[in-house]
């Protein structure tokens, strides 16, 4: 690759692009489930949750890359799960000391990004062998498709199981009108529990398979 | 004594690692494909998550809550480190899943070619690390009920990778629409067991 290629040329756009769409980390590659599905049941903590895995998977990919020639291989691990650990702190504590509340509700799911599998996943894939901006790029991609799927499966959750939705800085909107619930209108409690985050995905794939059939396994 | 046990009880069916924290999703859905494979990997959980959860408590409680570098002499009383607690915690697990890994491989070579292609696995697993952040946030009382929560939670794991395994075992003769085979409908499977272990909330220990 030349240094005269553009910042944005046609194979750096489709590393954001494929992540978001064909190569989404969670309907397709099944990386970084673990903390996605929890943080599902409001609008609010999704869209933080999302914020923080993009900026500790842009700068965690960023200087794996700067890092990379001088990393041993054998200790590769331990340098990402460091590097990784500082970031995360990094996030908590700001979160901590700016969105108290909304810290409080994603409680240990923070932490966890330490070892949400699309961080190592990328990590290991991808910024051990190539260039920091490459890597940047790809770092947003995949948070972004990681943020899609989280703030689309919150969106259904929240609005289906509580009615409102709500917006970091905006607070609580209450979605159905009132006229709904007289005629006998009744929110799904169900959709706040943990097991419907696993249905909804389910049918996320679902949607996506049906679109794309290159996607369907034999 | 009592207290142990519920916390154990509790941990296995009615704050399941999996259906009602969704911890350690990845591994359990990549490897849940025999129940042969997948309960090996869930007794090196079990393992892991038994020896990394205790070691972690006393590090906790010795060295990172606040004023607990106290027995160090007075001028540590005030001391609090818990912002460090991530970075101690994923450090100790690395290591213990690395130490582990060498102690099977001297001294059980037959355990080890059974589970030793998972232990390195297990090291990023999201199940070892939510124990100890669980472990922290709960505020166990004692060593015994940080152990019990321990075993009990790679148990509970356990019950559901096994569980999950033998499913899609049976689901591969199952007429599914295309879209939705393999990873689509392990998820809804998922929820519906999920569902069911709910059915658990109403005991009260």
């Amino acid at each position: 690759m030349s240094d005269k290629e553009p910042l944005f040329s046609a194979k750096n756009r489709k590393l954001i692009t494929n992540p978001i769409g064909a190569q989404n980390p969670i309907t397709i590659q099944v990386l970084g489930i673990c903390s996605a599905l929890a943080v599902t049941a409001k609008l609010e903590p999704a869209i933080v949750m999302s914020i923080s895995v993009m900026f500790v998977l842009v700068f965690a990919n960023l200087f794996i890359s700067l890092l990379r020639n001088t990393i041993p291989a054998r200790i590769r691990i331990i340098v990402q799960l460091v590097v990784v650990a500082a970031l995360v702190i990094l996030v908590d504590q700001i979160l901590k000391a700016f969105a108290y509340e909304v810290s409080k509700q994603l409680s240990v799911f923070v932490g966890l990004i330490i070892t949400n599998c699309i961080i190592m996943g990328r990590l290991e894939a991808f910024a051990l062998g190539n260039k920091p901006w490459q890597s940047v790029l790809d770092g947003v991609g995949n948070a972004a498709g990681y943020g899609v799927i989280l703030v689309i499966v919150a969106f259904f959750r929240e609005l289906l199981g509580a009615g409102t939705l709500t917006l970091p800085a905006v607070g609580t909107l209450t979605i159905i009108p009132q006229a709904f619930y007289d005629l006998g209108y009744v929110n799904n409690g169900l959709m706040i529990l943990p097991p419907m985050a696993l249905v909804t995905v389910g049918v996320i794939i679902w949607v996506q398979r049906s679109r794309n059939k290159d996607l369907i396994e034999s | 004594m009592e207290n142990i046990i519920n916390i154990f009880i509790k941990s296995i069916f009615i704050d399941n690692m999996v259906f009602a924290y969704f911890l350690g999703m990845c591994s359990y859905l990549a490897v849940s494909k025999t129940v042969k494979t997948s309960f090996g990997l869930g007794v090196a959980v079990v393992f892991v998550l038994a020896i990394t959860v205790p070691v972690d408590y006393l590090l906790n409680e010795y060295v990172l809550k606040a004023g607990a570098l106290s027995w160090l002499g007075e001028s540590f009383a005030d001391v609090d480190l818990s912002f460090l607690s991530f970075i101690m915690f994923i450090a100790v697990i690395a290591s213990m899943v690395q130490l582990v890994e060498m102690i099977v491989e001297k001294f059980a070579p037959a355990l080890y070619s059974s589970l030793g292609i998972f232990l390195p696995l297990i090291a990023v697993n999201c199940a070892i690390l939510g124990g100890s952040l669980f472990m922290q946030e709960r505020q166990y009382a004692s060593l015994g009920e940080a152990t019990s929560f321990a075993f009990g939670s790679g148990i509970g794991w356990l019950l559901a990778i096994v569980g999950i395994a033998a499913i899609r075992e049976k689901l591969k003769y199952s007429d599914i629409p295309a879209p939705l085979r393999g990873l689509g409908i392990t998820f809804i499977v998922t929820g519906l067991m999920g569902i069911a272990f709910m059915s658990f909330m109403g005991i009260q220990l």
